[in-house]
């Protein structure tokens, strides 16, 4: 931004030396060699512009190169899968040469097609890939074009019957639907997923089986708990760096060094200690029902109201790990520094004299707290509620092993399918819809409060 | 955390090309860089294969653990940057990484004949050879408990384990529907020989769910191998599934009161196999016919408790390192231990994967 302002100025500096010229009466202004001030000044512009383009071109290279082509191929995954098209083209082009006929084709020339491509599948070892992309709209066709392609050689004419013969699934009207999608590049069909929608043979959308709808919800789950967790990191957050902010400095120092030395621990070694501390055999537990908590809520009546709402489990002991509240936790502390360090920089800045004004002149300190001191804080409030609920809607190994069956996030179930599942589309799918939902947060973000607000330290 | 993940495998990379480079310019031939899984099991390949392949053939190994080798096959062969020569893969990664082109075919009749003179063929157990893989063990998922947790009667089968009326307590379960619905059906009742009859069918899978849901609310979910062992240690389940060689670790070397239950154990190879344009094929080759010999099989179950892929180790299979563990009976496939023992069917779950896994996920969260 300041590069163009100063550019900017420039610009205007010399275009007002040009106006000024003809004022003077002695003709344009021209440097010692003679060419005219105005060229001279553009060519100067121009070489500080191209050596400092040259000082960021490493940088932009290595972002394009590291960043922005991966994200710009994962996302073109998301709208394209070749692996039935291109390894299929005998029988694509016939979907393409026919397009108004459904269902399962009489015409021969279809199975010839087939036949064609998966011999040369067999060949090149690709029957797997063709029947992997089926396998996603079909489930258990993928050993259907495994198991055929083994066989391509010895399909003969007439090539329907031999296709019938090896396995009856051939005649399914609802695969060559499936394959007749399959045979266009480009699909909305991991969108579809992605949203627990599904595509009907017919080309018709609609919602998947519930028995099988899983991505709504915890796309839903991811929202609220990250919500919830930058919410609680403000509320944990604000009155340490407020404090942080006002005590002397060398007592100020000491305790910044405490929340950064946590920052600084591997994250894995935070999360397993949560783990140690919270499991219903652990430190908290123990200690708890050393100090006779167990007892007393059984006195009070309590325990078996605690333990019909889920708080205390089988074994009589909290629970406090392998679900919602374990992820909670274990995510609110990891993500503390990110809040209380952009409110610190900002409460630093705050001049304590304001404050003493508002008071002397009759504030009482609430009063004064809310409408001198808070407003104050919104910039660092905003950066690091943004920047918390950012990180944490593609939080990833905390909620992997501390989540449970309730706990589990988004970027697990991406993870699952880039590393399990083998369908990258489909992650690829689901991580652009993460992206648009962040961008949205983004700009609702500077709708509401104003990006230029935003202090991040 | 992907930050993390992203310097960690381009370190891990770089580490590998310089290794590699390192080897290419001192030796006459070059290393060979092999990926496995860590831990005990990579120290179990490093001592009855790396050793002993060095030694003989001059040939360097460098060893590079993942935490599944299979994962960086497929990213490594479609961006032509292909640093693994052999990798250490799971039966259906091995033949999903085959079908779809990933992986270097590898012609079985060149493996060497067993110690008793037995085609390769012949001697490897049923399965274990593929078009692109070679099994060099098998392991098993079987269930667990802390015998000194457990009062009276100990568990014995597979029901035993769904029963928390019987034997109170949490269960650990992997996080994943593989395993867990063939185990709810052997407790449900179907014999190990038709599990998979039954799972393919949409009741199967409600039978299957339905059973999970008898104890769902006292499970602990586990993701990565090295937290059952540790789940029973800290008391925190009173059982759990896991691979058989982490228990068996844990009992022997750390002294841990855990016993095994056979019952309803699932049996899995892990296969070697060659990434597509692998830079030292030839001494992938090599190394796969080294360590998949009778001899290098029989001396790898020293080191850890999974059973040699070859009929003809067998016999061979002695004593544990601490030199006074007798291996044989610790093995997944020693004959009491196979008694109503289910083959992982790699076809069922190539097929059947993603859907069941949505299903299972969706269940998780209902």
């Amino acid at each position: 931004m300041a590069d163009t302002t100063a550019a900017d100025n420039s610009q205007y500096k010399a275009a007002a030396l040009a106006a000024l010229a003809p004022q003077t009466g002695k003709g344009p202004l021209t440097t010692a060699d003679g060419t005219p001030l105005k060229a001279a000044l553009g060519k100067a512009q121009r070489q500080a512009r191209i050596r400092a383009f040259i000082l960021v071109a490493p940088l932009l290279a290595f972002i394009l190169i590291t960043f922005i082509a991966p994200i710009g191929s994962m996302l073109f995954r998301s709208v394209n899968n070749d692996s039935f098209s291109a390894n299929a083209p005998a029988l694509s082009q016939w979907f393409d040469q026919n397009p108004g006929i459904v269902g399962v084709p009489e015409d021969e020339a279809a199975w010839a097609a087939l036949a064609a491509d998966l011999r040369i599948a067999k060949k090149e070892r690709t029957a797997g890939q063709m029947g992997t992309r089926i396998n996603y709209d079909l489930p258990g066709s993928r050993s259907l074009f495994t198991k055929t392609g083994r066989r391509a050689d010895k399909l003969e004419a007439p090539f329907k019957e031999a296709f019938e013969k090896v396995d009856k699934r051939w005649v399914d009207p609802d695969l060559w639907g499936v394959m007749r999608r399959g045979s266009s590049p480009n699909t909305a069909s991991f969108y579809y997923s992605a949203v627990d929608l599904t595509q009907q043979p017919d080309g018709s959308v609609v919602a998947v089986d519930e028995k099988r709808a899983v991505y709504k919800d915890i796309f839903v789950r991811t929202l609220i708990l990250s919500a919830l967790i930058a919410g609680l990191c403000f509320l944990l957050g604000f009155p340490v760096a407020h404090m942080l902010a006002t005590v002397p400095t060398r007592y100020a120092n000491l305790l910044l060094i405490l929340v950064l030395l946590p920052f600084w621990t591997s994250l894995l070694v935070r999360t397993t200690s949560w783990i140690v501390l919270l499991q219903s055999q652990g430190v908290v537990n123990d200690a708890l029902d050393a100090l006779g908590f167990f007892t007393l809520m059984q006195k009070l009546a309590l325990f078996d109201p605690m333990q019909q709402a889920g708080i205390i489990g089988s074994t009589g002991r909290l629970e406090m790990m392998f679900n919602q509240a374990g992820t909670i936790i274990a995510m609110v502390h990891i993500l503390l520094p990110f809040m209380i360090l952009p409110l610190f920089s900002v409460m630093k800045t705050i001049p304590p004299s304001y404050v003493r004004a508002a008071r002397s002149l009759g504030a009482s300190q609430p009063r004064a707290f809310w409408k001198v001191y808070f407003p104050q804080t919104i910039p660092g409030i905003g950066a690091g509620l943004l920047l918390v609920f950012i990180l944490a809607v593609g939080y990833y190994i905390t909620p992997a092993l501390v989540g449970g069956a309730k706990g589990t996030l988004i970027s697990n179930l991406i993870a699952f399918h880039i590393e399990k599942s083998f369908n990258w589309s489909l992650a690829a799918a689901l991580s652009a819809i993460l992206l648009v939902i962040v961008l949205i947060m983004y700009w609702l973000y500077d709708r509401i409060i104003g990006i230029d607000n935003m202090k991040l330290g | 955390m992907k930050l993390t993940k992203l310097l960690a495998s381009t370190v891990l990379t770089a580490s590998v090309a310089l290794g590699a480079t390192a080897a290419f310019a001192d030796g006459h031939s070059k290393a060979v860089t092999v990926m496995s899984w860590g831990g005990a099991y990579t120290k179990s390949q490093v001592e009855a294969y790396h050793k002993p392949f060095t030694e003989k053939t001059g040939i360097k190994i460098n060893s590079v653990d993942s935490d599944n080798p299979a994962k960086p096959i497929k990213a490594q062969v479609e961006a032509g940057n292909v640093t693994v020569d052999v990798a250490d893969v799971e039966y259906s990664d091995a033949v999903r990484l085959c079908d779809e082109g990933l992986l270097e075919p590898i012609d079985a009749s060149a493996l060497p004949d067993g110690a008793d003179g037995s085609k390769a063929t012949d001697d490897f157990i049923p399965g274990a050879l593929t078009d692109c893989a070679v099994a060099n063990i098998v392991w098993s998922t079987v269930y667990a408990y802390d015998s000194s947790k457990i009062s009276g009667d100990k568990p014995t089968t597979m029901a035993d384990f769904f029963d928390t009326k019987k034997f109170p307590g949490k269960r650990g379960l992997r996080k994943s529907a593989k395993a867990n619905l063939e185990m709810a059906l052997m407790a449900d009742g179907v014999p190990a020989a038709e599990v998979y009859e039954v799972l393919a069918t949409e009741a199967g899978v409600e039978r299957a769910l339905a059973k999970l849901d008898t104890i769902k609310a006292d499970v602990v979910w586990w993701e990565a191998g090295a937290q059952p062992p540790q789940l029973l240690a800290d008391g925190e389940v009173a059982m759990t599934t896991a691979y058989n060689g982490r228990i068996f670790n844990a009992a022997v070397t750390e002294n841990k009161p855990f016993e095994i239950v056979w019952d309803g154990q699932i049996l899995d190879f892990d296969l070697f196999v060659i990434p597509k344009g692998a830079p030292n094929k030839e001494g992938a080759m090599d190394f796969i016919k080294f360590a998949t010999s009778t001899e290098a099989l029989a001396e790898q179950a020293k080191w850890i408790s999974y059973g040699p892929a070859r009929k003809s180790s067998g016999p061979l299979v002695g004593l544990f390192n601490d030199g006074k563990t007798e291996m044989g009976p610790q093995m997944p496939t020693a004959a009491a231990n196979m008694g109503n023992a289910l083959v992982n069917s790699f076809e069922f779950w190539a097929d059947r994967d993603a859907e069941l896994s949505e299903r299972f996920n969706a269940w998780l969260n209902s």
